[in-house]
């Protein structure tokens, strides 16, 4: 059935102009990046290397220390979600399920918080991690960011719509509070958490802004502050540059592939939360 | 809302707050002192001129009154704008015709879906590096496919040429910046934003059509109804929170657009002529790179304002229009 009842020929041809266009530049990028320098400058350009230069690739390695940046990148990505399922499976448990004095007001200081734009608590949060000793180190990268406000609210509104009785059964069975969240609440959040998961996830691997500014040094730097740095000194060996750059995005791309029906339906999930 | 067992004695109910107060404890913990503390202190830095080494003197609003009366402030305020002006109707319109495209029960939905997801979840770094050569005045793809149907291309990231200027053909900047329109500069990184953000906002209009109850369209179908009547009566006001939930987000993510700039523009990153120098980067130049941290500190509660102003514009005049359920 159409919903608008379109002609589909022209709607194919619409979208597969469009795809082109999405998709053009990762094929430029690992076109370029398997080329000699000299044919990547030629012009007109050439579609497909006319022999493919796989070296490029490992010279990659040997000018910038790039199984580190992963590792950092890892490393950062796994501890900052296990952080976040942490504090906010705790947190959100408390605002859904518990009475207590000051509920309602220090959840507004939750949504509140949620607000306030990076500009406003970088400065103050760089020297607060400056005292604690923490700048360029991975706590940094980590600590600041083990609460995901988002997650908590999502959460919460999961944890709300969840049966008294399920509870009240829980409790009838013995259960504390404690082994209810870990026995009952938990196994019935997993499309919740799974969002949470996907998007932290995402959101870590990516993230630039912060880790520019609280890392100094190469050997802690994340993929992604690794990889502009490499783009600014080599602002003019392209097949170098697009050589790393798609092997920044390999693993991303990689996890898109197997989990896209989860990503996907993850977002369009949120967006339909009020 | 229920909470257990109906009538709860005093002492039961301090037992159920300290053990909630247990339970926020890692939470409340970190935004204290990564949210609150830092919110306090940057009330406290803004009021003082505040170098790198702590060396400081107490200007009182002195930092606030400097912002405003900094032409670069007000440059990379416009220059905001001029990118959310751009980007965010750009995104908006497109997503969302692909999203009704999308919605035909076509064939094949998954495969398109998925190319236009792909540069959602590729990193902003990534994406720029790759722009950059694409956009190469030389060299560049862009530049090579335009010739083919005869156009001349541009030198996409150095061109500092407002757009109003080009079109009237002033070349000699006579205009005042704020009437020469956004630079070709700030154009093309908005071309590139249009292209990554597209995928994201096409999956949250697909989720929000097929919302709609298809029981609605074969209704007006009987009753006449043409396309545009059934996309104007039906498809418009039921998708309105998906729409208005768009509006915010992306107006979020192009206001805070600053990776692409530190990358793409430059060198000095923010040109040609500051045409690309936006909001969030003058921040960061003023804070981490010339270590004005009480002047940066300014721009940022001066950001905070218009990001604020902006939500409770968006608040009470756009929401009254959304049409829920």
């Amino acid at each position: 059935m159409h919903r608008l009842g379109l002609n589909k020929l022209p709607i194919h041809l619409l979208l597969i102009l469009g795809s082109v266009a999405m998709v053009l530049p990762f094929f430029w990028m690992v076109s370029t990046s398997l080329k000699t320098p000299l044919e990547a400058l030629r012009f007109p350009p050439t579609w497909f290397p006319s022999s493919p230069q796989f070296q490029n690739y490992v010279e990659v390695f040997r000018q910038i220390p790039l199984w580190r940046y992963m590792g950092n990148t890892l490393l950062v990505t796994f501890a900052t979600l296990a952080g976040v399922l942490v504090t906010g499976l705790f947190a959100a448990y408390a605002f859904a399920r518990f009475r207590f004095f000051g509920r309602e007001v220090l959840f507004m200081v939750f949504l509140a918080l949620m607000m306030i734009p990076l500009p406003v608590y970088l400065v103050p949060s760089y020297m607060i991690l400056f005292r604690l000793g923490w700048i360029d180190t991975y706590l940094a990268m980590i600590v600041p960011w083990v609460v995901n406000i988002f997650g908590i609210f999502l959460l919460r509104q999961h944890f709300r719509q969840l049966p008294q009785d399920l509870f009240d059964a829980a409790r009838i069975d013995g259960c504390s509070r404690f082994s209810t969240l870990f026995h009952v609440v938990i196994p019935l959040s997993k499309a919740p958490l799974v969002t949470i998961a996907v998007f932290n996830v995402i959101g870590s691997w990516n993230s630039f802004f912060w880790p520019l500014i609280v890392t100094h040094s190469d050997t802690i730097r994340p993929l992604q502050v690794g990889l502009a740095y490499f783009s600014r000194e080599q602002s003019t060996n392209y097949t170098l540059l697009m050589a790393a750059t798609t092997m920044a995005i390999v693993p991303l791309v990689l996890l898109f592939f197997v989990a896209q029906k989860q990503i996907i339906q993850s977002q369009a999930r949120s967006g339909l939360k009020e | 809302m229920t909470y257990g067992v109906s009538r709860l004695s005093s002492r039961s109910h301090l037992r159920e707050t300290l053990s909630a107060y247990f339970y926020l404890l890692p939470a409340v913990l970190v935004l204290a002192v990564f949210r609150i503390l830092p919110i306090v202190l940057s009330v406290r830095v803004s009021l003082y001129d505040w170098g790198m080494a702590g060396a400081r003197a107490f200007v009182g609003f002195g930092n606030y009154l400097a912002v405003l009366q900094d032409p670069v402030f007000w440059k990379s305020l416009l220059n905001t704008g001029w990118y959310m002006a751009l980007e965010v109707p750009a995104t908006l319109v497109l997503s969302l015709v692909i999203a009704v495209l999308l919605n035909q029960k076509i064939r094949a939905l998954g495969v398109y879906r998925t190319i236009y997801y792909l540069p959602v979840v590729t990193s902003i770094v990534a994406v720029s590096v790759v722009w950059r050569w694409i956009l190469h005045p030389d060299r560049g793809l862009l530049n090579y496919v335009l010739s083919w149907v005869g156009l001349h291309g541009l030198r996409w990231l150095q061109d500092p040429r407002g757009l109003i200027q080009l079109v009237v053909g002033d070349t000699t900047n006579q205009l005042p910046y704020a009437l020469r329109g956004p630079s070709v500069a700030l154009c093309s990184l908005v071309m590139m934003g249009v292209w990554k953000g597209l995928g994201y906002n096409i999956v949250i209009f697909l989720a929000g059509l097929q919302n709609i109850p298809g029981t609605y369209y074969e209704a007006a179908r009987i009753d006449g109804a043409t396309r545009f009547r059934l996309f104007r009566s039906i498809t418009w006001p039921l998708i309105s929170p998906t729409t208005y939930y768009v509006l915010i987000m992306s107006s979020i993510v192009a206001f805070e657009a600053f990776a692409q700039v530190w990358i793409m523009t430059g060198p000095p990153a923010g040109g040609p002529l500051s045409t690309t120098k936006v909001v969030m980067y003058y921040f960061y130049e003023n804070s981490f790179e010339l270590w004005r941290l009480g002047y940066g500190a300014s721009i940022a509660f001066f950001a905070f304002l218009i990001i604020l102003g902006l939500t409770i514009f968006q608040r009470t005049v756009l929401e009254r229009r959304v049409h829920y359920g």
